[in-house]
């Protein structure tokens, strides 16, 4: 058992995580190809076309899943932020800064194709229904993280600080969910919803899994990609970086 | 009492210094030196708790710092760069805040009296903006007079001061020394403080 | 304890009373922008009287980012918040002096003034008193949950922006709920569910807030 403890610790230096991460990367990207051919297949010739909406309601099979995923990735960075919080090792706080543009970029994602799912469904390019409404919240959340994080010069200073707005963040998330949702009922304005989509045949939820398999797996592979590149960058100064840049060359 | 050892500072992404340690005994001074930027606020304020050290740790009556906690920092008296008043308050009303903050007793004759000590009687009424350098930085000296918290960590506490004042605040140190306290502090002029060991630590 | 949040209200607020400049230009905002929203709109009053609980909570909102880097900028840059750091009591404590001061000089003037704006948009009594209530209960929260992005922001540069990028998404909740129970009054559905709501969010705010605000002002200080 204390094999084990000691293991752990070991690969959570940049050190040793640096050329983990490089080798586990290609199998990341063959997985996100391999996942995202599938949903793709499955979501364009498997599932069968919507009885009201026809061939247009194909997008859910992005918005849904980037909408999944941006939730589960904000979890996953406020998950190692906080572990960097607490146990004071730098490449939580590493990984954290990492998957972030990831995130918003999946948020984004999601409104778009709502937009684009939207307007031929229901004319308008964006209604303030609850899913979307949280979902761009989300994406405040997500860009005030990231400034937060480029305004602070010192490394260790900004992931600190990022790792408790993230942690408020995440006790915030179900809050603004709640709120959001209780103010689209109340003001039932606009009947259309993203959440009224058609009944999910097990065919779409397949479709659905599969790209939220490959938009995880690309999640993972680029959030690697990254941290490598800040591991780099702030450990710039020490033996083992110089050793690599000059094996390099 | 006060327990160094293996001490290390990264500011930035430089090592400002490694493997620092040392002893503090009650009655003994510790004189911090070393060029500018070498690191000796670093070592201040990690003393205090505000900075963690990369490396290394602290040990005030045997325990660690961190873990002490509340305690440790109700012994502690930190004076920084900073003189810590507030312009908009006169000199007196400053005094009773921070006293008052870190649930000291002071009443307002011992304030009187501490202000008088540093030479400011007269201006305990005007609001501090409109005192000079010198005299702000002996607001922030005049709580020394009845400091008796036992570890005192002052940076550069004489800048700014005329011959007498150094001489009084020399003088406090050293009384605060006989009274079996410890003092750390840093300073680019020699100054003799009439009691107690004087041990010397050089950041280089 | 009670003792050190009291010492920590009256230095604040006895430092207020002398720069009393701060405390009324925001007041001055939350007049302006309100006045803003019919200039852009128009005058008609059916619809001035619909958007008002929304306009009058969100420049109640913007006054109370305006307000809030004074927070913690000033104590830290002449060194008292390192003595607050220094002393042996919770930092929580003091932060939640701060924060409860800086209500007092921010958020209940707001509430105080808002019935005055509410009625140059025609709302009727009810509405008044509920506006002035939400507010009441609501502000607190946006002290509390503010003070967390100043201690996040402290010394950072582009502060005050990067601040309401922080925050406003935490307040919308806030917004929802107190702008909510006016509507909810004019619609005649009833104003407590929303209140209700509002309060639970200010204890949480006012209660739990002062601990991460406390941990972000540690990290500021390193």
């Amino acid at each position: 058992m204390n094999n084990r403890l000691i293991n752990w610790f070991k690969y959570a230096s940049p050190q040793n995580f640096y050329p983990i991460a490089g080798k586990l990367i290609p199998w990341f990207v063959a997985l996100t190809v391999a996942f995202g051919l599938a949903g793709l297949y499955v979501g364009f010739f498997v599932a069968p076309t919507d009885a009201q909406q026809g061939e247009g309601y194909r997008i859910i099979f992005l918005h849904v899943p980037a909408s999944w995923m941006s939730m589960f990735i904000y979890l996953v960075m406020a998950f190692w932020a906080g572990l960097g919080l607490a146990f004071n090792t730098r490449l939580s706080g590493m990984m954290a800064s990492a998957l972030a543009p990831t995130g918003a970029l999946f948020a984004f994602l999601s409104l778009w194709t709502g937009a684009l799912w939207g307007k031929p469904m229901w004319g308008a390019w964006w209604v303030w229904d609850a899913r979307l409404t949280s979902e761009l919240i989300l994406l405040f959340l997500y860009i005030g993280f990231i400034a937060l994080q480029s305004a602070i010069d010192d490394p260790r200073r900004a992931d600190k600080a990022g790792a408790i707005l993230a942690l408020v963040g995440v006790i915030n998330v179900p809050i603004i969910y709640f709120s959001v949702k209780w103010w689209n009922t109340l003001h039932q304005g606009a009947s259309v919803s993203m959440t009224k989509s058609p009944s999910m045949a097990s065919t779409m939820l397949l479709g659905m899994l599969f790209t939220a398999l490959a938009f995880w797996m690309y999640s993972i592979a680029v959030a690697l990609l990254r941290a490598r590149s800040i591991m780099l960058e702030r450990e710039r100064h020490t033996e083992w970086v110089r050793a690599l840049l000059m094996a390099k060359e | 009492m006060l327990n160094a050892s293996n001490l290390e500072c990264v500011r930035g992404e430089r090592r400002l210094f490694s493997g620092v340690g040392f002893r503090l005994a009650g009655g003994e001074m510790l004189y911090l030196q070393g060029k500018n930027g070498s690191g000796k606020t670093s070592l201040l304020r990690m003393l205090c708790g505000l900075t963690p050290a990369a490396d290394g740790e602290i040990y005030w009556r045997g325990e660690p710092i961190g873990r002490l906690g509340d305690d440790f920092r109700a012994e502690l008296c930190y004076l920084g760069h900073h003189n810590a008043i507030k312009e908009e308050l006169t000199p007196l009303e400053n005094l009773l805040a921070s006293a008052r903050l870190a649930d000291e007793a002071l009443d307002p004759d011992a304030a009187l009296d501490a202000l008088e000590q540093v030479g400011l009687l007269g201006r305990e009424d005007l609001a501090c903006r409109y005192l000079s350098q010198g005299q702000k930085r002996r607001v922030a000296l005049a709580r020394l007079v009845h400091e008796r918290r036992a570890l005192w960590v002052l940076d550069e506490p004489y800048v700014a001061l005329d011959t007498a004042a150094v001489e009084l605040v020399a003088g406090l140190i050293g009384a605060h020394l006989q009274r079996g306290g410890l003092a750390v502090l840093t300073t680019h002029q020699t100054v003799a403080v009439s009691a107690g060991a004087v041990r010397e630590l050089q950041l280089s | 304890m009670l003792k050190l949040i009291r010492a920590v209200i009256g230095r604040d607020l006895r430092l207020a009373m002398r720069r009393q400049a701060d405390v009324v230009s925001a007041l001055f905002f939350f007049i302006i922008v309100v006045s803003l929203f019919p200039l852009g709109i128009g005058p008609e009053t059916e619809l001035l009287r619909k958007l008002a609980p929304g306009v009058l909570w969100v420049a109640a909102l913007l006054a109370t980012m305006l307000s809030l880097p004074r927070l913690f900028a000033d104590d830290h840059h002449d060194g008292t918040l390192e003595q607050l750091a220094l002393a042996p009591q919770p930092l929580g404590l003091v932060v939640l002096g701060k924060v409860i001061a800086h209500w007092l000089v921010s958020g209940l003037p707001l509430a105080l003034l808002a019935p005055v704006l509410g009625i140059q948009f025609d709302l009727p009594n009810d509405a008044l008193w509920v506006l002035t209530l939400s507010l009441l209960i609501g502000t607190p929260a946006l002290s509390g949950i503010g003070a967390i992005g100043a201690a996040l922001t402290l010394g950072v540069r582009g502060g005050g922006v990067l601040l309401s990028l922080l925050v406003l998404p935490l307040y919308i909740p806030v917004l929802i709920f107190g702008a909510g129970a006016v509507d909810a009054t004019m619609t005649g559905l009833g104003p407590q569910a929303h209140l209700s709501l509002l309060g639970a969010l200010t204890l949480g705010g006012v209660f739990f807030a002062p601990w991460a605000t406390a941990a972000a002002l540690r990290i500021a200080l390193e």
